[in-house]
């Protein structure tokens, strides 16, 4: 299980990269790992507004649906058209080409309490 | 600590499956492996050369002495007469109500003796049942304890099988059985299975189980062989439009209603379930099971509403990406006016309607063997 150290977590499995004012958001390898194999995903188109920790998106494995939850608020500058297509990239590549959106931040401070790599998994590691 | 999984029991493989590094779930109050390497990787190979499954946990439910057989006829909507020594049969028990209390494959041994197959998470209920309305003129066994289970499904099945076998595997025809030994063990060997590939279900003694499923991974390995858990099940089982109970069969649902007519023998002199069934036929069948595939995209799921013009008329049982046909497919109840094959209906996927359209089942097409090919889903 890999917890890259250049990103910041959420309880709900999500991870954001920020480069500037800009957060690229995606899943973790836990979550992908949860879900088993990904066949479906649902992304916000681009202009769309996103409020930190309320739902951007569904992604779907072959058994389960889950909610996907905005760890930032802002507004959608991109999205991954591919990964629509190929959801499967999300359980081989959580943290590379699986990234989900890129958000134009309205508030740095809504990454105060995001938790950090060793902070999400002793998080992971007690929920298991 | 996990306090959920106290109250599971354990199948006689458990420990294999921990081995295995299998996801282990609660199902039907059993601890079960889910997946091993993953669902669709899992599915494919069932398909393409074959997997093994632990299905311990389905229950047995033996009924015999002189008069079982009018026993069991009186129970099952199927004609239990027809069956000979050795064959099986799907079946349903009914309540008078004509809803299904399960659905079940039964196992004629003898005149005098008959074991169903039945769901885990019913065997209990079958067991009381079966023993409330044929334990006066029969005697009734729950021996799922005794025995364990494992499913052998796909196409190269009887190869891997046979290694470990002594009996001729190729005189065994389709839904049928017969005793003999696995891996030199006492076993039941039936030419049954819930995937729509040809394969085999294997009773054994319970602690003898784990021997078997060893000596078949051994033997089956240079085919590819894989261990298959429930969630590969439950898509084959899909891909088929094979019945799942809880989700298209229920004690509010008949088997007319779930398409099952060859199974209901309605000529029959009598069943329970049968005057409730009669009336059905005669009043019409108001709702009906359909197969559904997506034509926008979004996964159908169960409790989803179907709907025609912003009309609700149904929902949705079951669905799932099928991985052999990699797209959305889905079966469920839609009042049967609107039940013909190639209609166009919504799905509600959360906030939007997505177009499906009905499509008979199988989903996937059926592959047996040549011997078997006059047999259509499930022989009754």
């Amino acid at each position: 299980m890999e917890f890259p150290k250049d990103i910041k977590y959420t309880k709900e499995h999500e991870w954001v990269r920020v480069e500037g004012n800009i957060a690229t958001v995606g899943i973790t390898d836990y979550a992908q790992d949860s879900l088993g194999d990904v066949v479906y995903l649902e992304l916000p188109s681009d202009g769309t507004a996103v409020t930190k920790d309320e739902t951007f998106g569904v992604v779907e494995s072959v058994k389960a649906v889950s909610d996907l939850y905005s760890p930032i608020g802002g507004t959608v500058i991109e999205i991954n058209d591919a990964l629509i297509d190929n959801p499967e990239v999300i359980n081989d590549d959580p943290y590379g080409d699986a990234w989900m959106l890129k958000v134009e931040m309205n508030n740095h401070g809504e990454l105060e309490d995001l938790l950090t790599a060793d902070e999400y998994k002793k998080y992971v590691e007690e929920e298991k | 600590m996990k306090l959920e999984n106290r109250n599971l029991q354990n199948t006689p493989l458990h420990e294999i499956h921990k081995e295995l590094n299998a996801r282990l779930v609660p199902f039907a109050g059993w601890e079960m492996p889910v997946q091993y390497a993953g669902v669709i990787e899992e599915h494919l190979a069932v398909r393409k050369t074959c997997g093994l499954f632990d299905v311990s946990h389905m229950g047995e439910i033996e009924v015999s002495g002189i008069k079982a057989m009018e026993a069991v006829q009186a129970i099952t909507t199927n004609d239990a007469y027809q069956l000979k020594d050795g064959q099986v049969q799907y079946t349903f028990l009914c309540y008078p109500n004509g809803g299904v209390v399960d659905d079940a494959t039964l196992y004629k041994l003898s005149d005098t003796r008959y074991m169903f197959c039945v769901n885990a998470s019913n065997t209990e209920k079958d067991f009381n049942w079966i023993e409330e309305n044929a334990g006066h003129v029969a005697e009734v066994k729950n021996v799922s304890n005794y025995f364990g289970q494992v499913a052998i499904q796909g196409p190269l099945s009887e190869e891997v099988l046979q290694n470990t076998c002594n009996l001729d595997l190729s005189l065994i025809r389709y839904y049928h059985f017969a005793e003999g030994k696995v891996a030199d063990i006492d076993a039941v060997v039936s030419r049954t299975g819930y995937t729509g590939e040809d394969g085999f279900e294997i009773y054994m003694p319970w602690d003898k189980t784990a021997d078997v499923w060893q000596r078949l991974m051994e033997a089956g390995i240079k085919f590819g062989i894989k261990p298959i858990g429930l969630g590969a099940r439950d898509t084959l089982r899909l891909e088929m439009g094979f019945p799942l109970y809880g989700n298209e069969l229920n004690e509010n649902t008949t088997p007319l209603e779930a398409g099952l007519h060859k199974f209901v023998k309605l000529t029959k002199q009598h069943f329970i379930g049968k005057d409730a069934l009669v009336k059905q036929v005669k009043e019409g069948i108001k709702k009906s099971l359909v197969g559904l595939e997506m034509i926008e995209s979004g996964i159908p799921r169960s409790h989803y509403k179907i709907l025609l013009k912003d009309k609700t008329i149904g929902e949705i049982t079951s669905g799932t990406m099928s991985p052999s046909l990699d797209k959305a497919i889905g079966m469920g109840y839609v009042e049967t006016a609107f039940s013909h094959i190639g209609t166009e209906l919504g799905v509600a996927i959360r906030n939007k309607t997505a177009t499906a359209r009905i499509t008979k089942i199988p989903f996937y097409p059926v592959r047996r063997p040549q011997q078997h090919h006059s047999y259509m889903i499930l022989k009754d």
